[in-house]
């Protein structure tokens, strides 16, 4: 930094001017340049391309990125939506607690997840798989997620399966790009204008719980949730990898996420477990809990329990 | 009411939650705890049910309290179930495990519940009355553990509901039904044949 002071005022200096051009030719030279990136890609503007990883954003870039989604939302679905980017709440570390007794399999978180996190139509993408297992059986391997009769079946134990928030997680060690991370809070969330797509974190996760949007989902205008998060619900483009998020739209205001509310039988318990008078520490504390594939080491931050 | 307390009952619950007064708390233990600034609303229902009447000349959809009829007919204690009865209620389907009418139903006065003890009990209050043999599920409800919940999880920011438990159960054959899946994945892995590659 120079320490000479510049006048102040009407004229700017020659050297501003200067820095100036560059800086819009550098630009303008740069988004040229870049320009096939825009054939190639479908839909990425140069915008796009040029942002910043999240984590380097300053709150005015911040305010463009959402808008830009906003903007984008509105030109692609006809749907006017607010995002949002709410930060992890301190003294939060989320969990969640499935009671495997009271499952039946009825699959109405799944829809709940379908419609809240706006997912493709076309597929019934959602973060959630409920399995079908035999009873007594924990092979996942096995599993089945499109029975359709009566629920629950005789001689069948139902096992849903989403995001497990691991504190060890091995999806984002094997990101290229930092695309992915865990927030303090215990969510791992992806940065969807960052993630090229690689698949690298779909093979890592041993509960198979990331997705790829093999294609541009498709929403009917009215459907789109327009209560959407930078890191969660916000329509995600092709090519990038997502994963349940815990509703973080929702759970960082303080509210339960969709597929707890959607639950007709209970057995969805979420909170806080760090706070030592949660329900999910009372359940922690007094029921049969585990883990999935608790021999990976991979510390879910989800758990399964049984009544009595 | 407390002189039915020695009033004999034909009952035969098959779990018994011990004698004595099994009131609890029904503040669930959640909303107990410091700090809270919004409440937790607990369903329940509004009172005493209303029955259709479905009789010639009365206008369709007229209702009456239970009341209504019971206060002039006294009550049989020998019936014991729905297959008893000579007329009314006899489409009623009852699977309680042993319950008979009279094990929930107050026949001093039917527009309430009473307790195992013969302390009566409103109908917005049915939880006190089921906790009485489904002790497990009472605690569990107390701790959030059982029963759906809607709303905030933080109190701090927000009010939350919960489900009592004739939400979910019908107190008269109160498994819980199946159900059928709605909306089901087109699985990419486990059904190839559900999409096509273009």
């Amino acid at each position: 930094m120079s320490t000479r002071t510049k006048p102040e005022g009407k004229r700017p200096t020659r050297r501003a001017v200067v820095k100036g051009a560059a800086v819009t030719l550098g630009a303008a030279a740069f988004a040229k340049a870049v320009s096939p990136v825009a054939e190639f890609a479908e839909g990425l503007t140069v915008e796009q391309f040029l942002r910043r990883h999240y984590k380097e954003l300053s709150e005015d870039d911040k305010r463009e990125v959402l808008a830009r989604i906003e903007r984008d939302t509105e030109a692609e679905y006809g749907a006017a939506c607010k995002v949002a980017d709410p930060p992890p709440l301190p003294g939060v570390k989320f969990a969640y607690a499935i009671n495997l007794s009271k499952c039946n399999g009825n699959g109405k978180c799944v829809e709940a997840c379908h419609r809240e996190n706006n997912h493709d139509r076309d597929t019934n993408q959602s973060y959630i798989r409920v399995l079908e297992l035999e009873k007594g059986s924990m092979d996942l391997e096995k599993g089945n997620t499109t029975y359709d009769h009566a629920v629950p079946a005789e001689g069948k134990d139902y096992l849903p399966v989403q995001c497990q928030q691991c504190d060890a997680p091995p999806c984002t060690a094997v990101c290229p790009v930092e695309a992915t991370w865990k927030e303090p809070d215990g969510i791992v969330v992806v940065d969807y204008d960052w993630c090229i797509g690689c698949r690298y974190c779909e093979a890592a996760c041993p509960y198979h719980a990331r997705r790829f949007n093999w294609k541009k989902p498709t929403i009917p205008a009215d459907e789109v949730n327009p209560d959407q998060g930078l890191l969660s619900n916000r329509i995600r483009p092709q090519g990038v990898m997502e994963k349940c998020h815990f509703c973080l739209h929702r759970t960082r205001e303080g509210r339960l996420p969709a597929c707890a509310e959607a639950c007709p039988t209970g057995a969805r318990v979420f909170g806080n477990v760090a706070d030592p008078a949660s329900e999910l520490r009372w359940i922690l504390a007094n029921k049969r809990v585990f883990v999935l594939k608790e021999e990976l080491g991979t510390k879910p931050s989800f758990f399964y329990f049984f009544d009595d | 009411m407390a002189v039915l307390a020695g009033v004999p009952l034909a009952i035969g619950l098959s779990a018994w939650s011990g004698g004595g007064s099994v009131r609890a708390d029904e503040v669930p233990a959640e909303a107990a705890a410091a700090g809270v600034r919004f409440p937790v609303r607990v369903n329940r229902p509004s009172g005493p049910p209303r029955v259709l009447v479905d009789t010639e000349g009365v206008p369709p959809g007229t209702t009456v309290a239970c009341s209504t009829c019971h206060a002039t007919r006294p009550p049989d204690r020998t019936n014991a179930r729905t297959d008893d009865l000579d007329e009314f209620h006899q489409g009623l389907v009852v699977r309680h495990g042993d319950s008979t009418c009279l094990a929930c139903h107050d026949p001093t006065d039917y527009d309430r519940l009473r307790r195992a003890d013969g302390r009566p009990v409103a109908f917005e209050d049915v939880m006190d009355l089921c906790g009485q043999c489904h002790g497990p599920q009472r605690r569990d409800w107390r701790h959030g553990a059982h029963g759906g919940t809607t709303g905030y999880w933080d109190l701090t920011r927000g009010p939350r509901t919960r489900n009592h438990c004739v939400d979910c159960h019908d107190p008269h054959a109160p498994a819980f039904p199946r159900m059928r899946p709605t909306f089901k994945p087109i699985d990419r892995f486990l059904t190839p044949d559900a999409e096509s590659h273009e």
